[in-house]
């Protein structure tokens, strides 16, 4: 096993590289490179670009930049103030070193302003997918165990809904329903707020925080909740057919533990990797939640930077959720193997 | 007495077994109603009195009414009538990313499938790295790239240059299945009867395994087609995708954001097509699947 972990994790490697080849070349050839979106947010003559290109080292062929984004330029003269002669040692230290610039935008480090974004993100994703699986759990259940009664028939039809409805348009629904239509009966304000954490100016009340959640959290967790009780489902009805629910029946153990215990949790083993699978909307959250909600998270960071062209924070996020999808199809094989006993993966070559 | 028929009638064609097969599931039927209506509506849609694209302020936001079915837009445009060009969008992006998908999909898993070996080694890691890429993000940033370039037939994030980003990172599954299903066909006696006359790789391929393989890939292009309907709705309702004054089901919703609360049809009505459109074409993708499904093909025909 952990041969194989050592193997898989140095088979990421070559498979990082190569992302990260393609996702820079991409950003350095678009129209007007990375400075495009620097000279967007301030308005600069083409003497002054040339210097700033200079100074940014985008004079150089595009190789070298790729090697100065990934181990720094601190080992070579530099041009610090664009006068056409290198005459200083860089400071950038790259990627390797966990230097992934400044954003045009804000001038502060890309990493800074991913690590002021996640713990909105990680908060939101969190709390969704918790709810995601006290609901899905024993939905899937149920209509498995009474296949075809008006329940199953109920969610079946449930999960084609939740799969086919937009997340864009089941938040402005939802917005437009809890916000802009239902009020409060005894304050007359909006029923449900629809944008932020919390409050602006409040103070902390955990009763404060719920209200904001509702409206995101429900958007979020539709798909989900519809994706995974289909996935259970199945996989109960393929569990319920086995000899050793049978045995468990005849041993006179009650319905409830032949469900929970023996048929669950054979069942569940292929979900748990779906989630493995799913793990990197942690990191990355849900764009169209985030935005929706004016949620200060990891999605809007990225839309933000998406629209004014801030190419380093772009870059910073796309490889980081690169490694972390690499590393979350690794614990998705790892949990499968670890839960799933015939499976192995010694012997499997 | 399915045997004395079998053996009294000539067998049925494939072709409207798999519609009687096809038929019998409801959802799938109400489907493929819905579609057609949809695609009807869209070809009919020039013979609307009002243009998609010429303001008329004074009608502006009108609620849904006679003249209006849903209504009018900030400019006073016939929201039904801007809804329904958008669908020509939706549809030709779908259609289109499913040729794209297919078109690379398709070679990379039989070559992988059929030979093995490196080949099969190298194109596989590829494919994982593609598997890799965040998507949406990716289509963003494509997106946001492709917007300011101006190419023939690229230009200013068309529906060819939408449908191209889309395609280019959704043909993984596509290949993944049908390499899979080429490695279980290819064991089959019939190839290493076609091998031993002869015939060449490619005709093994094209003639006698994919056939073989077309209905699980039916199945999986219905499956791209709501994603890539999915997606560029949501890559214009970013504002990253089809560009105004053309209209999307996605930029129209897109819009609609500022004006909803007071006006909510501008809001309901291009979501509840998108809406329609995918959970119509799920629904027509599990009616294949059941119709489609081998297994069950070959035991009525009785060969199992």
């Amino acid at each position: 096993m952990g041969q194989y972990v050592a193997r898989r994790l140095l088979q990421a490697i070559p498979m990082l590289f190569l992302i990260s080849v393609v996702l820079f070349f991409l950003v350095n050839i678009a129209p007007g490179g990375p400075l495009a979106g620097y000279s967007q947010s301030r308005h600069i003559n083409p003497e002054r670009a040339e210097m700033l290109k200079r100074q940014f080292g985008l004079d150089k062929p595009l190789p070298l930049q790729y090697l100065i984004w990934l181990i720094g330029n601190d080992w070579m003269k530099v041009d610090a103030d664009g006068d056409g002669i290198a005459e200083s040692y860089g400071q950038r230290k790259g990627i390797l070193r966990g230097d992934f610039g400044f954003s045009f935008q804000t001038r502060r480090p890309a990493l800074e302003e991913i690590a002021d974004r996640l713990p909105n993100t990680i908060y939101l994703m969190g709390v969704t997918l918790a709810v995601v699986a006290v609901l899905a759990i024993p939905i899937g259940v149920i209509s498995a165990v009474k296949q075809y009664s008006a329940f199953d028939i109920v969610v079946t039809t449930f999960s084609f809904v939740g799969q086919a409805i937009p997340e864009f348009w089941l938040g402005l629904i939802l917005i437009l329903i809890f916000y802009a239509t239902l009020n409060n009966p005894f304050t007359g304000e909006p029923l449900l707020p629809a944008g932020g954490m919390q409050t602006l100016g409040a103070e902390f009340s955990i009763w404060d925080r719920i209200r904001h959640l509702i409206l995101p959290v429900t958007t979020g967790m539709v798909g989900w909740v519809a994706w995974y009780s289909r996935f259970l489902r199945s996989g109960m009805l393929d569990v319920l057919h086995m000899d050793y629910i049978r045995t468990a029946r005849a041993k006179g153990l009650s319905e409830r533990v032949v469900l929970y215990r023996h048929a669950l949790k054979n069942a569940i083993i292929p979900l748990v990797t779906i989630f493995a699978l799913d793990l990197p909307y942690i990191f990355a959250g849900s764009l169209y939640v985030e935005l929706l909600f004016s949620w200060p998270g990891m999605g809007r960071l990225y839309y933000q930077a998406a629209t004014r062209r801030d190419y380093p924070v772009l870059l910073a996020i796309l490889i980081i959720e690169a490694g972390v999808i690499i590393i979350s199809n690794l614990i998705a094989d790892i949990l499968y193997a670890y839960l799933d006993p015939r499976i192995r993966y010694d012997r499997a070559r | 007495m399915r045997e004395e028929n079998h053996l009294t009638r000539p067998p049925e064609s494939i072709t409207s077994m798999v519609w009687r097969r096809f038929r019998r599931h409801p959802g799938a039927l109400a489907g493929l109603i819905v579609l057609s209506i949809l695609v009807l509506g869209v070809a009919l849609i020039p013979l609307s009195p009002y243009d998609p694209d010429i303001s008329n302020i004074p009608d502006r936001l009108q609620p849904p009414s006679r003249e209006h079915p849903f209504g009018t837009d900030p400019l006073g445009r016939d929201l039904f009538t801007r809804v329904f060009y958008g669908g020509r969008i939706s549809l030709s992006v779908g259609l289109m990313v499913v040729a794209i998908t297919l078109f690379i999909g398709v070679p990379v898993g039989a070559i992988s499938g059929y030979f093995g070996g490196w080949v099969d080694n190298v194109l596989m890691r590829i494919t994982d790295a593609f598997l890799c890429l965040p998507s949406l993000l990716v289509l963003i940033l494509l997106s946001a790239i492709l917007r300011e370039v101006e190419l023939p037939l690229l230009h200013q994030n068309s529906v060819v240059t939408i449908s191209l980003v889309i395609g280019l990172l959704s043909w993984m599954p596509v290949a993944r299945l049908v390499r899979a299903s080429f490695l279980a066909i290819r064991e089959q006696e019939f190839v290493l009867a076609a091998q031993s006359v002869g015939a060449s790789d490619l005709r093994i391929i094209v003639r006698h395994i994919l056939p073989n393989a077309a209905g699980p890939i039916i199945v999986e292009s219905t499956l791209e087609m709501a994603y890539a309907i999915m997606e560029e709705s949501g890559l214009s309702f970013l504002g990253f995708g089809i560009q105004p004054p053309t209209p999307s089901w996605g930029n129209l919703l897109g819009d609609a954001q500022q004006h909803m609360t007071k006006y909510p049809w501008v809001a309901i009505f291009p979501g509840l097509m998108i809406f329609l459109t995918i959970i119509a074409i799920n629904y027509v993708g599990d009616g294949l699947r059941d119709a489609l499904d081998p297994f069950k093909i070959l035991k009525r025909i009785g060969e199992v």
